[in-house]
């Protein structure tokens, strides 16, 4: 522990902020064609002032606690704890309004998006959960609302699509490459880089340039700022061992370190998807898989050929495949500040089951990843574990009935 | 003096950049398109290192990027196609690409290959002005190699001299914010580059992004001393699969 402690000492300062060039260590930056340096310069500028603005905070404190349903329970989950041993908590992102942390990011982007004067929005989604999110603010806040999904995942989330509409956004397909989410990414920049004006880009996750890893991440932070004194509530300290979440691009484990991100006694553990297994060719792993590169506007851990061409990762979870990894995470892992485990297919599946029946919880398969990296730490009855719940698991509803059919 | 600089040390004006995805229609025509640019009156080439996501793309230059690596276009395949260009190719070629397939080959190593292949210059654009100087520039330098940098209506005054002082060659005007390939009205353009041709800079002009027919081209050299076409010239080699008689009959049409 003191070793450990040590070690990470000399980088003290580096993870709850990027330097002033976005950068954690080696990764983040802002990687941007000319084009998009007036929005992405603009944001910069100001993101910080509008964010800590007295007004701001109150409007965006106001909106968690009465339209989305914050804080979020901490819940005591003692049938998973006695199975694993260990006192567990889950940190319920499920229970939000729209059913995920994804919100959470949204109602703070679309007031910013507001006090820079914008009028219309853009969002990228994979499976959906993000352009749910987004389509919901823009309804309730009454601005035009487009979301870039790739082509292939508007057919394979129907549901969700049927919401985006319902709340009166426009879903636009994605149709280059590989129709997938990093296309839909690449065609809403596009979008943003031919509307540079009246356009704000909601960026989903802990991805993109300069300043939208830490803009996402501290919109995000409200889920440790709560689990920190909900968990000295329940016993006294309000530092588990481990906190635990799932990453695909790491929005809801940026949120849920950070505020230990810092703390290094308690270990943070990120598990990412492994598909059919890392080493099958058909993986999300993107720390196992990546290496450093460019992709969507920062330097991170990118899939990518020998070549340098981007590849489609794969994962049983639409929310965790993605070919990146945030800036953030790329420098927990390079660092150790945090521990990178990842959960194949079968094993997420088999989580959200357990979950299910020990503690009647659907769990999203994004989150079940989270589940079931409890399976790979040597937990003692000593250790607090602290896990995101990041989402609920009725979007996965047709996945979970395909595994109950055989 | 690069062969960019000569270029315009003895041709000022209506100087013709056309812009070819390496690799594409066929992964060995790439020489062939560059003689045929050259043979019919392209000043100056820009060739288009094909990548997986090219975010500054429109659907043209993204769909002849795809088919270019379907085709199996790498870097390491395209440095080998450029070992013989310089025997039959005289005007000045730029690369044009993104910077990770760069990164992944080796940013000393990419620029020293090409330069040693006769390539006169890059265009990097998702490469940041502050790690351009930083780190990426020296390198350039160091090779020989011109760097070219990308303003556009929105880039402020404090910048375009600031991306002045970095460009070596000349410097790409943006006709507008836009991706490659849209149509835009030229007349709010003209604004712009009337305020661009107006600041005296040290650096050429060429004006890309929209650029497609000869009334385009001549509008364009109006303000700057030339023009860059991709998108135009890349649906020419769709719709005829004689490269030869495709660039002919494209290029005639330009200048004539």
């Amino acid at each position: 522990m003191i070793n450990r402690t040590t070690i990470l000492g000399q980088y003290k300062g580096t993870f709850q902020q990027p330097d002033i060039f976005g950068y954690y260590g080696h990764f983040g930056g802002a990687y941007i064609p000319e084009m998009l340096h007036p929005n992405v310069e603009e944001l910069k500028e100001q993101y910080l002032k509008i964010m800590y603005d007295e007004g701001f905070q109150t409007a965006f404190r106001d909106l968690l606690k009465d339209y989305v349903g914050r804080p979020s329970p901490l819940y005591h989950a003692k049938r998973l704890s006695e199975k694993h041993n260990s006192t567990i908590f889950l940190k319920r992102e499920d229970l939000n309004h729209t059913g995920a942390h994804k919100i959470n990011n949204t109602i703070g982007q679309i007031l910013l998006a507001r006090r820079l004067g914008k009028h219309r929005i853009i969002a990228e989604t994979g499976a959906g959960q993000h352009g749910v999110a987004t389509a919901t603010v823009c309804a309730l806040m009454n601005m035009q609302c487009l979301v870039y999904m790739g082509e292939k995942d508007i057919e394979r989330q129907a549901p969700n699509v049927a919401r985006m509409k319902m709340l009166g956004a426009t879903v636009v397909p994605a149709t280059s490459g590989s129709k997938t989410l990093k296309d839909a990414t690449n065609e809403a920049i596009r979008d943003w880089i031919n509307n540079p004006v009246d356009t704000h880009y909601i960026i989903g996750s802990v991805v993109g340039p300069h300043p939208y890893p830490d803009m996402v991440a501290r919109f995000q932070s409200i889920i440790s700022e709560e689990i920190r004194w909900q968990l000295k509530e329940k016993t006294g300290s309000e530092l588990p061992d481990y906190v635990i979440a799932c990453v695909g691009g790491g929005s809801n484990a940026a949120g849920t370190f950070y505020h230990y991100l810092e703390e290094f006694s308690v270990k943070l553990v990120a598990v990412e998807a492994a598909g059919h297994g890392v080493k099958t060719g058909m993986s999300a792993a993107t720390t196992q898989l990546g290496k450093p590169g460019v992709l969507h506007g920062s330097k991170s851990l990118v899939m990518q050929t020998e070549d340098g061409q981007v590849v489609e990762p794969h994962s049983i979870s639409a929310g965790l495949d993605y070919p990146g990894i945030g800036p953030l995470h790329a420098h927990l892992y390079e660092t150790g500040r945090g521990i990178f485990l990842s959960a194949t297919d079968k094993e997420a599946l088999d989580a959200a089951f357990e979950l299910t029946r020990l503690e009647g919880i659907i769990p999203a398969l994004e989150s079940a990843h989270a589940i079931a990296g409890l399976n790979q730490l040597k937990l003692t009855p000593k250790d607090t574990v602290v896990i995101c719940l990041s989402g609920r698991g009725d979007k996965d509803m047709a996945t979970y009935m395909k595994v109950m059919e055989g | 003096m690069s062969r960019i600089q000569q270029l315009f040390k003895q041709k000022q004006n209506n100087v013709l950049n056309i812009y070819c995805t390496a690799g594409y229609p066929t992964l060995n025509s790439t020489i062939e398109v560059m003689e045929a640019l050259q043979a019919n009156g392209a000043d100056l080439i820009e060739l288009g290192i094909p990548y997986s996501d090219p975010l500054a793309d429109g659907p043209v230059i993204q769909e002849s990027g795809g088919v270019a690596l379907q085709n199996g276009m790498t870097i390491k395949i395209l440095i080998s196609q450029l070992q013989q260009m310089r025997k039959t190719i005289h005007v000045p070629v730029i690369l044009m690409g993104y910077v990770n397939p760069v990164l992944q080959y080796g940013f000393e190593k990419f620029c020293k290959d090409v330069a040693a292949a006769g390539i006169d210059g890059l265009i990097l654009p998702d490469v940041p002005m502050r790690e351009f100087e930083t780190e990426y520039g020296a390198i350039t330098k160091k090779y020989g190699l011109d760097f070219i940098f990308l303003v556009t209506p929105e880039t402020s005054e404090e910048r375009i001299r600031k991306i002045d002082k970095l460009s070596t060659g000349f410097i790409y005007a943006v006709s507008s914010s836009s991706t490659t390939g849209k149509d835009k009205n030229f007349n709010d353009v003209e604004v712009y580059l009337e305020r661009l041709k107006a600041m005296n800079l040290d650096n050429p002009l060429l004006v890309g992004f929209g650029i497609k027919d000869k009334a385009t081209f001549q509008s364009a050299c109006n303000y700057a001393n030339g023009a860059i076409i991709g998108s135009a010239y890349i649906k020419a080699l769709q719709q005829n699969n004689d490269v030869k008689q495709a660039t002919k009959k494209f290029l005639e049409e330009v200048l004539q």
